[in-house]
């Protein structure tokens, strides 16, 4: 692929704490990847309105505040409803081993969790993209 | 020539239509397509051009931090009470390191994203001075031709000389800020000649008039008497001087139709574009039949040993083509 690839890393729900998307997005950054940040506390409307006007290759979602089991499943179905199903999702932040399962099933397709080394995350993203 | 949609392909005049439709997803393949493909971008310009050159092109240029990227947020905000549909081009730097980049300007428009008369697009400078990506110029026709009233181009982070602003646009508003330096600064060649709108933002803070003071000394200066560029005080967190900086904008248009200049301004942009692609196909046309390709590179070395110099060895390559 001779384009950089697109992400967008959106902060869903209240959730005032984007130091971690700030290191995720720079570390894409530095990887030759087009960052798109878009801020803090984000409905997941919001979130999918920004993936498809910037037409984006993911969706990378930090949430440290608990609600990630209604959040994130709500912004798959919006881009599904969209007809949006080329973008790879990934999901990040305090989540709990036991709701990983259950949100890759509704369509997340990984979830990073504290201790994750950046690289990994990087790799994944390149051999997993869908378009 | 075809493009992945929905794990399907489908032609690029079909995206068109429903770009013209009104289909915003369709509107942002397009954009990534001339982005990334130059055979797609050229495709897609051939069809839409009967399309473009019904909106009115503004662009928000000004220093890092200025507030470029609030104040195109409340100028869309306005404009869309009116009932107009406004896209908008937010362009960051891309690093020369990595490639990569940051694109921030949404974090400043976040109610914008779900009002269905606004498109927001950011991109990345890849590589392209003068404030611009290279690809800005398509991007806006596709916005154009998808029937956006205004279209509102936000460059990056200017210092002194980066001008493309002024090659695209049709009324510029320079975004200044107090506490930058002294009047000197004002007077310099670049940036602040091509402003057709002063704003001066953060206007609030210490130093804001006489900011605006040397700006309007400097604008005194100017020989063209056919129109003063305008100075409008603002402070875009606040939603302060909104309206006046909006009618400007507007009497900037006015006038540029009623003196015949927009024509003019449009035309040269036109001429430039095109020979710009002229330049590009010949560059294309002189590198593919220079037969072999070490060609050049056995060129360089017989300028580096002196035994040539640069232009004997252009006039010979030159000669060589057959036309």
């Amino acid at each position: 692929m001779n384009r950089p690839i697109r992400v967008l890393i959106a902060k869903p729900g209240l959730d005032g704490h984007d130091r971690g998307a700030k290191v995720i997005a720079r570390a894409l950054r530095d990887a030759g990847m087009e960052v798109i940040y878009t801020g803090l506390r984000q409905t997941p409307e919001q979130i999918v309105a920004a993936a498809v006007q910037e037409d984006v290759d993911v969706v990378g979602m930090s949430l440290l505040s608990g609600a990630h089991n209604y959040l994130f499943p709500k912004v798959v179905e919006l881009l599904r409803e969209q007809g949006v199903n080329d973008v790879l999702i990934l999901g990040g932040g305090i989540i709990p081993e036991e709701d990983i399962p259950g949100l890759k099933e509704a369509g997340i397709d990984e979830i990073f969790t504290p201790g994750t080394p950046i690289s990994k995350m990087i790799e994944f993203i390149k051999n997993n993209l869908k378009r | 020539m075809l493009m992945k949609w929905d794990g399907d392909l489908m032609p690029y005049s079909q995206l068109i239509e429903k770009m013209l439709a009104g289909d915003k997803r369709a509107c942002a393949r397009l954009i990534s397509a001339v982005e990334n493909d130059p055979d797609a971008a050229e495709k897609i310009m051939r069809q839409i051009h009967p399309y473009t050159g019904k909106a009115h092109i503004v662009g928000i240029t000004g220093p890092p931090g200025a507030g470029k990227s609030t104040l195109t947020d409340k100028i869309v905000k306005k404009l869309i009470k009116e009932g107009k549909k406004v896209g908008v081009i937010a362009v960051d730097p891309t690093s020369p390191y990595s490639g990569g980049s940051i694109l921030g300007d949404r974090i400043r428009m976040q109610d914008l994203a779900l009002s269905p008369e606004v498109f927001i697009r950011s991109m990345g400078t890849r590589g392209h001075l003068g404030g611009l990506s290279k690809h800005t110029r398509n991007a806006l026709k596709v916005l154009d031709a998808a029937g956006y009233d205004y279209i509102i181009i936000e460059t990056v982070g200017v210092g002194q000389s980066e001008v493309d602003i002024v090659k695209v646009a049709d009324t510029v508003v320079m975004v200044m800020v107090p506490g930058l330096g002294d009047d000197i600064q004002s007077i310099k060649a670049g940036i602040m000649e091509i402003g057709d709108i002063f704003a001066i933002n953060k206007s609030d803070l210490f130093g804001a008039d006489r900011t605006a003071l040397e700006v309007n000394m400097m604008l005194d200066l100017n020989p063209d008497t056919d129109r003063r560029p305008p100075v409008v005080k603002v402070v875009a967190v606040k939603n302060e001087g909104i309206d006046d900086l909006i009618k400007e904008i507007k009497d900037h248009l006015s006038y540029l139709k009623e003196s015949g200049k927009l024509e003019e301004r449009r035309k040269n942009n036109i001429k430039e574009d095109l020979v710009e692609l002229i330049e590009e196909e010949l560059r294309k046309i002189v590198l593919t039949r220079t037969e072999d390709k070490n060609r050049l590179d056995d060129e360089v070395i017989e300028i580096y040993n002196k035994n040539k110099n640069a232009y004997e060895v252009r006039d010979d390559l030159m000669r060589r083509l057959s036309w």
